[in-house]
């Protein structure tokens, strides 16, 4: 039934001149998310919309489900597309379209009429006027409320008629690609792939680096974090993925620093491997998945702490976040359950029963001190000997 | 080098298997249902099988059932048994350190108004027969025990077991589930007063997905599995050709030098486990080597998580299983391991090695090679 999806968006279009970029951004993230699709598409900017035709036969519910993951896209209405044969046929056309959409349902709706093509004999407000009263007729159950209607039956008049009265809400966000890139920090936990999300969702397009620490954490584990880079990939597009082998940096640290200190001086480690990670990609920022308080290595603290040797931005978007709040969108993406598969990851298997909450950065420096023979080194290696795979949705 | 020290938890096909297995897929592999040439020489397959396969046990072909698997069987012997003889009784015993494939049907059972009685073992994995002579009852419709412990390798006194049952209450039907002994030991049902036996085809060299459940012919059990009504209408569905093949043919062939293999694994096992007890800090869990079944032995190695030394032993080559599954969060310690009433610190630290008639002593000494390199490594680094 329907031919077309009318695609809005709301933040780009306060974007002055810049606003073709994002328009632009946006019409190639839609094309990417539907190369997979049954079915093929256009994508047109047109009059300051952006339209998607399917050509053909194609599978509605893949199509919307594929729009749902562009991040730009505020709305998605499926529309009917009609040859303009006179009004008599439109009434009817109309009339069959909102029985078949809303049959017998008690809702309140209006029309409202946008009439590009000046052509047209009626006027927009004639046109919804008489249209309202052809659905009267045809639905006896609805009725007609122009300030707070529950439906908007929308008939845009051009070349064509467009007939449209849904609104599937889309991420929001911004168009990938308008904004850079940033390097997230991916573990196997909950925080993380929700962090790169919400990043993502800005228009940032995201690389990653994951610490695995053989043989203390399995193969299973590292599998699982491809498994979560490909799924968060479904939003974010391509995820070039480090997988840094830490076990030597961790045992060294395990060696010479106090056993409460490990789990921070670790993380600094990790955020010195992770940004120069993001210099190597070209990426402006790095990007955890922390929340002030979470655990031990999430005090404000300790978040000073790690953040302290790093120059780049290091964004939180989860910061402000309750676990549940973080659970839901995990579960909205859908990496909630690979999440909690039970593979112990990295930070967790050496942890100290008692680790330090209040970290004082001059003592964490006075004990990495002891690490300064071979540290160094060690970083290179790690960066060196990285495995880097790129992650993408199937 | 690869060493698979894990032929417990699956085995290698034998290369005659694979030769059936193909044979049936790409060239004989009509419907053993159907009325045509074609499916005739599919049935014979599974004729074939099943007589071999009774042949080992002593008992008739028409007894062996076909199903997917060690944990159908046991599904299908306790609940098809339960079900249709519930009427006499709702009394079932069973042990505490059996495998899930028993266990949780079991708890499914109790909470359909089953009472269980679950008997203790001792920390060898022994069971006192007197206290299974103690639980069995007029009410008694079922019991049902491993014959050799999948995680410890402890063996029950499965023939003793089976004359207690009768003579206690000759109504009684004794289920084993003989999954790690099928291949191991010559089980004879009729001998032994076994009504049911659960194998599973992978553990002998087989391939995956299939087994049998053998089922006496007074037995009063119902079938699980409803439809076109193959093997005479006791377990529907095509019969899986290819499977049944290999696994007959994998029984045929594990039965032939039966008691040479077992010796071999035997041997390796005492070997392996001596040379374990020299190394400090490793304590062997279950029954004593020399009484335990040929091929398993678990051993603890203090001090450092199975998982750990595990993931160690596979960067070597090595493939072991971990005796009890752990996470940083959770510990759930296995249900066998619990059972015996071993101290957390060896729950944690356990690793079953388990033998085939392929392993080889050079295999062994590589482990234990590995073994005394990586334990100082690992256990400086254990969790503080």
């Amino acid at each position: 039934m329907y031919k077309a999806f009318l695609i809005k968006y709301a933040e780009i279009a306060i974007k002055g001149k810049n606003r073709y970029i994002f328009e632009d951004a946006l019409v190639q993230q839609i094309k990417y998310q539907l190369r997979n699709v049954e079915g093929t598409f256009q994508v047109v900017k047109e009059m300051g919309r952006i339209f998607v035709y399917p050509q053909g036969e194609y599978d509605y519910e893949e199509a919307v489900e594929a729009l749902k993951r562009v991040f730009g896209i505020y709305g998605i209405c499926p529309a009917v597309v009609l040859e303009d044969q006179g009004f008599e046929q439109l009434a009817k056309d109309v009339a069959d379209y909102v029985k078949k959409v809303y049959g017998e349902k008690n809702l309140t709706f209006k029309v409202n009429t946008r009439r590009n093509k000046k052509s047209y004999p009626m006027q927009s407000m004639e046109v919804s006027s008489e249209l309202g009263g052809v659905i009267l007729d045809a639905c006896p159950n609805m009725k007609v409320d122009v300030h707070h209607p529950q439906v908007t039956v929308n008939v845009e008049i051009r070349n064509k008629i467009y007939l449209y009265s849904e609104n599937i809400p889309g991420p929001g966000g911004m168009p990938l690609g308008t904004n850079g890139s940033a390097m997230l920090l991916l573990s196997g936990g909950i925080d993380s792939p929700v962090a790169g999300y919400m990043i993502a969702k800005r228009g940032v397009t995201i690389d990653a680096v994951y610490f695995h620490a053989p043989p203390y954490t399995s193969e299973r584990a590292k599998q699982k974090v491809i498994d979560l880079a490909k799924l968060v990939s479904r939003y974010a597009g391509p995820i070039r993925l480090h997988i840094v082998n830490f076990t030597d940096i961790q045992l060294y640290i395990y060696d010479k620093c106090p056993h409460e200190e490990l789990t921070i001086i670790m993380r600094r480690y990790m955020m010195k491997i992770a940004e120069a990670f993001a210099r190597q990609d070209n990426c402006m920022a790095l990007v955890t998945g922390e929340s002030i308080g979470q655990v031990a290595s999430q005090t404000i603290h300790s978040l000073a702490a790690t953040n302290e040797v790093c120059t780049m931005p290091v964004f939180r978007p989860l910061i402000g976040f309750d676990k549940q709040e973080i659970v839901d969108v995990a579960l909205k993406i859908q990496t909630y359950e690979t999440s909690i598969l039970p593979y112990e990851d990295c930070c967790t298997i050496f942890v100290a029963k008692h680790p330090v909450t209040k970290p004082n950065i001059q003592v964490i420096r006075k004990s990495e001190e002891r690490l300064q023979d071979k540290i160094e080194d060690m970083v290179k290696e790690a960066i060196e000997t990285a495995e880097t795979v790129i992650c993408e949705a199937e | 080098m690869e060493v698979y020290l894990d032929n417990s938890a699956t085995t290698r096909c034998y290369e005659e298997v694979k030769d059936i297995v193909v044979r049936t897929m790409m060239e004989d592999y009509g419907n053993p249902s159907a009325m045509h040439l074609k499916g005739v020489q599919a049935e014979n397959y599974v004729k074939e099988a099943a007589k071999e396969i009774a042949k080992t046990l002593k008992v008739r072909d028409k007894e062996i059932y076909f199903t997917s698997g060690g944990t159908e069987s046991d599904n299908w012997a306790l609940i098809g048994t339960a079900m249709a003889n519930q009427r006499k009784g709702k009394h079932i015993i069973t042990t505490v350190f059996e495998h899930a494939a028993v266990s949780a049907p079991i708890d499914w059972l109790e909470e359909q108004g089953f009472e269980i009685t679950r008997i203790p073992v001792d920390e060898e994995g022994n069971l006192s027969l007197e206290n299974l002579s103690e639980a069995v009852r007029e009410d008694t419709i079922l019991v049902s025990a491993m014959y050799v412990n999948n995680e410890l390798g402890a063996v029950l006194p499965v023939e003793e077991m089976g004359r207690i049952i009768k003579e206690k209450n000759p109504d009684t039907l004794f289920h084993v589930d003989a999954i790690q002994a099928y291949g191991k030991y010559r089980i004879f049902p009729k001998k032994m007063k076994i009504d049911l036996l659960s194998v599973s085809s992978h553990k002998i060299h087989g391939p995956k997905g299939v087994g049998f459940l053998y089922i006496g012919d007074k037995v009063k059990i119902q079938p699980l599995i409803l439809g076109g009504g193959q093997q005479n209408g006791m377990r529907s569905g095509t019969d899986n050709v290819p499977g049944i093949a290999g696994m007959g043919e994998a029984a045929r062939i594990i039965y032939e030098h039966l008691e040479e293999n077992t010796a071999h694994m035997r041997r390796l096992k005492e070997y392996f486990a001596e040379e374990l007890k020299k190394i400090e800090g490793v304590e062997i869990n279950g029954p004593r080597p020399s009484k335990g079944a040929p091929h398993i032995l678990n051993a603890s190695f203090l001090g450092v998580r199975s998982e750990v030394l595990l993931h160690s032993l596979e960067d070597k080559g090595i493939y072991v299983s971990a005796g009890s599954a752990c996470s940083s969060h959770k510990r759930t310690g296995s249900a066998s391991l619990g059972a015996i009433g071993l101290s957390p610190q060896r729950k944690e630290s356990a690793i079953r090695f388990s033998f085939s008639e392929f392993t080889g002593k050079e295999e062994l000494d590589y482990t234990l090679e590995a073994l005394r390199e990586l334990l100082p490594m690992l256990r400086r680094y254990a969790r503080k």
